[in-house]
């Protein structure tokens, strides 16, 4: 009997030797360990043997059991080995074939710029205050110590809206948003008369001025212009506010320098410059070779503008200043065409 | 202003400084050098001399500097002709060492030549062999080394050259004839290399319109002393030749006359010629030149009348001068051949007989010096047209000397500003009156002008001027205290030390405690009074202080109460959500033309004319003439631009403009979608995929308005709604969409915008592709006004019974009709309702639809049974049956 044991187990484990497969795995499972199997035949004769034979037979037939089951499970787990090995060899993709495409919407650069501006100038205390596109001459100019026929309003030539009648106060497209300046401040000085609170704004927006469209040079771009007014403010005030924010916008170690400079509405004025990003001030074309990039121009709050506002100048000073977001993007994206930004190419949107 | 060093240098001492150290200081002081041009000058080592670091400013440059050993002061001794080149001389030169024979194609050479030894030799800008200048023969600036060459068999290796290949101008007609007293054999850089800075002058700055000026403000910000002037003959105003009378002193505050005799007019040296050529103006003659090296040299244009004219038209009587007002189309012929008509705004200056000339703008033709041998050519070199009218009297021209009255005037700036755009004559002396020129320099800048016509002319001057001054200006004082400083400027100074800054820029300073009292000096205009003075003068301590160093503050004042822009974060927000569906923002231009937008409307271009505009009065062209009404315009060219991208998802948000007759336009904020092409883009797994339709821009416009967290939104028909209300959405009238693909969209009972197919016949306006081309547009003001408060729907926590129900109705029954209804019945237990298939069969029956719907039932308390999920969906039905005539579809 114990012979026929040994048989049945070799013949089981050759078989299963040879099996490759699942479906081979479940045929060899029904042929030598299922309920017909020959084994099983073994156990099933048990009753029929002496109570000597019972015990030596029952215990070399489970013997060959288990062993043949821990053979299957071995082999099981061969196959599947097998087979994912297999599979995960087979199952190469070309990972160079494009990805699909999701759907993504896009800001314009211009809109990218001017957030961050707003944003860096927002945590500094400057709010957002808006102001209308179409202004009158009082408002663009005048109020803002450009006096008629004055040598500065040529720096900025105007459209000018057909209207009659408005003799010295014509409406035009305003040139840059400093009328804001006048209109925050009559606002804010409306409120308490006597005494007109301090004001800190950002006021972003759209200019117009009567130029040729060329590579450098727009009839619309967008302006950022910062007020802050108060009783206290002073040019130091001024420098440290801007060398600040050049930092947040432009890196930590960013350098900035200040020239003097002319612009009706401040006095003392200056141009900020910052070192070129792109060179780290060594020279290079972006800078054209200067190592500085003009970024703003700013001042103290001229008297007559304060006035203009509500806003005593014996009493209260400010500061000004104003900075353009498409000429910041073309920097920082090496835009070399200001006509890219109202062109509304989805090749040159799409990119940002 | 262009400033040649060299004449800089007649004025302060610039030696240990390089060029860019004089750029830089006029830089960082107020007046930006924007180029520097070389003609000659030693260049220096870059960046070696830097003053400042932080101050590294390099300049856009150009020119060359000349090399000292190679190109020098020669004479040409004898002028022969070249054997086998009629055009060609061949020149005998001396270069202080050696002798040497050069051969030249210049035409002003031909006078000399073959005439022998010449008794008086030509000093010439001698080019040795390796020097590096311009090819004059070449296109523009190009650089050339000069090398050994025969030329028609003679051997050349060096040259005498001509203003371009020095690089001092575009003259390239002849070579140079430097004056006689010019030294042979040194460098030429030494006698006359020089360099130009082009300064840019800000109106705060017209006093520096002038080699004075400048010099004047360099030696300031460098602390160095600045050369006197001298008084140029000391001339004082007791001149009997002419009496002057001013109408109005308000816009001819004053007006100097001085008299040159025997001017015989001919040539100015060559070194004044290189100078004004320098400074931009072409050399005429040595009165023009005069006048105009004067101006240039102090900042007081001047102008020069033929003193026999005026006589003769003074008949018997003694010359007499006068300024006025124009009469209202009274005529002048200025000097270019121009006959003007004048306005009343114009000021004249004139004699008894009528006008001479436009004051501080132009002179008149008749009394104009005259060199008859010569063009003719404005005071301020402008050229004028050949074949000129008979100028003057013939029985004054023709002589050999004349006689030269030279005015120096003070005008009103704003005159003289409107007069020259209004006459389109923009010129060296109108550009400095029209900034302000200060009336005490008027007899300065004659007195320099008599001196320098009659050295160049060899006449005299007449003694005396006449002056008639009626209106000096005050010359503003100001009380500038240490606080005013500390306050303003946030810098400690002492009144000793704001008086020393100030005292260096020329202002009488009187100290008393920490009050110093400053009175302007008389040559700058720019100075106000009270506050306003303050500020100027402050910018004016800031500026010599050096705005590099105030030092950084931070603001100390209290920081304003924070009230933030709901309406502009809002639209940040709006933005964020539309680019988060896929759109990508386009920005436009907000100017169009009516015939732009016509496209927009069904009705064509007779109805956009019938639609009022925001016009430009001075569009840069027709195209651009109106301020844009349609935002929807806009976002549909941007399309059109972009037709060959395969899909496109825009947007964008702004203003359009709604006219007031004469008064500021409406600037409403709208938001426009645009929609077109496949709705997913080709790839190597994707092919044709459908196009953007319908539904694909409603399922944007339902995820913006879920964004914007706004309920009760509804969807329906346009021609359900008043017209007026479809005004209130729509920048203009006319059928934009298809009368069966559009909608109304409303938030309550408020429409906030509208969107749909283009209308087939917009769409063919438009270069647009094949595919449907959807839109939106939206009013941003009623947008955000329809927020509500933000309710969260609690997360259930029973399960939910699901179940699914299709209805038969008749196709002209709406959907959300249907929904409708099924929310109502189903009450707070029907949590979701959303429709699955929409369903069109014979079997059905014609002009019938089947709506499958999946809904959801759940308590917020309980868990529900079917029988309870039944009983619900049995009143849905019944429901239905009833409002709708549905049937259920099993």
């Amino acid at each position: 009997m114990s012979d026929q044991l040994n048989d049945i187990e070799k013949a089981a484990l050759d078989a299963l030797d040879a099996v490759t497969s699942e479906d081979a795995l479940q045929a060899w499972k029904t042929a030598y360990i299922g309920r017909s199997s020959p084994l099983m035949l073994v156990f099933a004769g048990l009753g029929k043997l002496s109570k000597e034979e019972k015990p030596v037979v029952g215990q070399a037939a489970n013997r060959v059991k288990v062993a043949l089951e821990a053979a299957f499970e071995e082999r099981t787990k061969a196959v599947k080995d097998a087979a994912l090995a297999k599979s995960l060899e087979e199952e190469q993709l070309d990972v160079t074939l494009p990805g699909r495409p999701a759907p993504r919407g896009r800001l314009h650069p211009s809109t990218v710029q001017l957030r961050r501006v707003l944003d860096i100038l927002a945590e500094m205390g400057f709010q957002v205050y808006t102001s209308r596109e179409v202004e009158t001459d009082e408002y663009n100019f005048q109020l803002l110590n450009f006096p008629l026929h004055h040598p500065a309003r040529e720096m900025q030539d105007s459209f000018y809206i057909e209207a009659e009648g408005r003799g010295d106060n014509p409406i035009l497209l305003r040139t840059q948003t400093s009328p804001g300046q006048l209109r925050a401040m009559r606002e804010y000085a409306a409120t308490n008369p006597q005494n007109p609170p301090p004001i800190r704004i950002a006021s972003p927006g759209m200019c117009y001025r009567y130029e040729q469209i060329t590579a450098r040079s727009e009839i619309q771009f967008n302006q950022v212009e910062g007020l802050a007014v108060g009783e206290n403010i002073t040019f130091a005030d001024l420098k440290g506010t801007l060398t600040d924010f050049a930092r947040r916008m432009f890196g930590q170690h960013a350098r900035v320098r200040f020239r003097a400079d002319h612009f009706p509405f401040t006095e003392p004025s200056a141009e900020m410059d910052v070192e070129c990003f792109v060179c780290g001030g060594k020279g290079c074309s972006v800078c054209r070779r200067s190592g500085w990039l003009e970024i703003l121009g700013c001042g103290m709050v001229h008297p007559n503008v304060l006035m203009n506002g509500g806003y005593d100048p014996k009493r209260y000073t400010g500061f000004a200043f104003g900075m353009g977001p498409e000429r910041q993007a073309m920097l920082r994206y090496r835009i070399e065409d200001i006509r890219y930004f109202w062109g509304n190419d989805v090749r040159f949107l799409g990119q940002f | 202003m262009k400033l040649p060093l060299s004449w800089l240098k007649d004025y302060m001492d610039i030696d240990g400084l390089s060029v860019e150290d004089i750029a830089r200081t006029l830089t960082f002081g107020g007046l930006e050098v924007e180029e520097i041009r070389y003609a000659g000058w030693p260049m220096s080592a870059s960046g070696a001399k830097d003053m400042h670091s932080s101050q590294r400013h390099e300049f856009k440059t150009e020119g060359i500097a000349w090399d000292r050993e190679k190109i020098v002061v020669a004479e040409i001794r004898e002028v022969m002709p070249h054997p086998n080149a009629d055009r060609l001389t061949l020149c005998d030169l001396y270069d202080g060492t050696q002798q040497h024979t050069v051969l030249t194609g210049a035409p002003n050479l031909f006078d000399y030549k073959g005439k022998g030894k010449l008794p008086k030799p030509l000093k010439v800008a001698y080019a040795k062999e390796g020097a590096t200048i311009y090819d004059g023969h070449a296109e523009g600036l190009v650089l050339t080394m000069l090398k050994r060459a025969k030329i028609r068999g003679v051997e050349s290796y060096s040259m005498v050259c001509s203003e371009k290949e020095l690089g001092i101008s575009e003259e390239h007609e002849g070579i140079i004839f430097l004056d006689d007293d010019a030294p042979v054999g040194m460098p030429l850089a030494d006698y006359m290399g020089d360099v130009v800075l082009d300064v840019k002058i800000n109106p705060n700055m017209a006093r520096c319109a002038s080699v004075l000026g400048i010099a004047r403000e360099l030696a300031a910000l460098l602390k160095r002393d600045l050369r006197s002037l001298g008084d140029f003959g000391g001339l004082k105003a007791k001149g009997d030749f002419a009496t002057i009378e001013i109408t109005d002193p308000t816009l001819n505050p004053r007006f100097v006359l001085g008299l040159v005799r025997d001017v015989v007019i001919k040539p100015s040296p060559y070194h004044v010629q290189r100078r004004l050529k320098m400074v931009g103006v072409r050399p005429i003659n040595n009165i023009v030149d005069a006048t105009n090296y004067a101006m240039f040299e102090l900042g007081e244009p001047l102008h020069a009348f033929d003193y026999d004219v005026l006589k003769e038209r003074a008949g018997k009587k003694p010359v007499k001068i006068l300024t006025r007002v124009a009469k209202d189309g009274e005529k002048l012929t200025t000097l270019d051949g121009v006959e003007r008509t004048l306005t009343s705004m114009n000021v004249l200056v004139c004699d008894e007989k009528g006008a001479l000339s436009l004051a501080g703008v132009m002179g008149g033709a008749e009394s104009e010096v005259y060199d008859a041998s010569k063009e003719v050519l404005d005071a301020k070199g402008i050229e004028t047209k050949e074949g000129q009218p008979t100028i003057g009297k013939a029985s004054v021209r023709g002589k050999s000397t004349v006689n030269v009255l030279l005015e120096g005037a003070a005008w009103n700036f704003i005159n003289i500003r409107r007069t020259a755009r209004q006459h389109n004559l923009p010129s060296e002396a109108s550009f400095r009156f029209s900034r302000g020129v200060h009336p005490a320099i008027a007899d300065k800048g004659v007195s320099l002008g008599l001196k320098l016509m009659a050295e160049w002319s060899g006449g005299t001057v007449a003694p005396g001027l006449v002056d008639s001054y009626p209106l000096p200006p005050k010359d503003p004082t100001v009380d500038v205290t240490t606080r005013d400083v500390k306050r303003i400027l946030g810098i400690e100074l002492s009144a000793q030390q704001i008086a020393e800054l100030l005292s260096r820029v020329e202002f009488e300073c009187n100290v008393k405690g920490e009050t110093v009292t400053v009175t302007t000096p008389p040559y700058r205009m720019d100075i106000g009074e009270g506050v306003v003075g303050l500020a100027d003068v402050l910018e004016e301590v800031a500026r010599l202080y050096g705005i590099e160093n105030i030092p950084t503050t931070n603001m100390a004042d209290a920081l304003p109460p924070q009230v933030g822009n709901p309406v502009h974060e809002w639209e940040e927000r709006l933005r964020d959500l539309l680019i988060s569906v896929g759109l990508t923002e386009v920005v436009s231009y907000r100017m169009t033309s009516a015939e732009k937008e016509s496209r927009l409307l069904s009705g064509g271009s007779e109805t956009h004319q019938q639609i009022e505009y925001v016009r430009i009065a001075n569009p840069i062209t027709p195209e651009r003439n109106v301020l844009r009404r349609s935002l929807l315009a806009c976002v549909l060219e941007a399309a059109e631009k972009n037709v060959r991208a395969e899909s496109l998802a825009l947007f964008e948000i702004g203003a359009i403009f709604l006219p007031h007759k004469n008064e500021l336009p409406d600037e409403p904020r709208k938001l426009a979608l645009v929609m077109t092409g496949r709705r997913i883009a080709s790839a190597w797994d994707v092919k044709d995929s459908p196009a953007y339709d319908f539904y694909d821009m409603k399922g944007r416009i339902e995820l913006l308005l879920a964004g914007l967290q706004l309920s009760n939104v509804s969807y329906a028909p346009p021609a359900a709604l008043p017209k007026k209300h479809r005004d209130d959405v729509s920048a203009v009238e006319g059928q934009v969409y298809h009368p069966g693909k559009c909608a109304e969209i409303k938030v309550g009972d408020k429409v906030v915008g509208q969107f749909g197919e283009i209308h087939p016949l917009v769409k063919e306006r438009y270069e647009l592709g094949a595919s449907p081309v959807l839109a939106a547009e939206f009013d941003l003001a009623a947008l955000m006004s329809a927020q509500s408060g933000f309710s969260l729907t609690p997360v259930a926590e029973f399960p939910p019974v699901y179940e699914d129900i299709a209805v038969i109705v008749d196709e002209t029954v709406p959907a959300a009709r249907v929904e409708g209804l099924i929310r109502q019945t189903g009450g707070k237990t029907v949590t979701d309702v959303r429709l699955f298939d929409v369903y069109r069969d014979e079997k059905i029956g014609a002009g019938k639809k089947s709506l499958a719907y999946s809904l959801t039932y759940q308590s917020p308390d309980k868990t529900l049974t079917d029988a309870e999920a039944a009983a619900i969906r049995n009143k849905i039905v019944k429901r239905l049956e009833q409002e709708v005539k549905a049937k259920l579809r099993s």
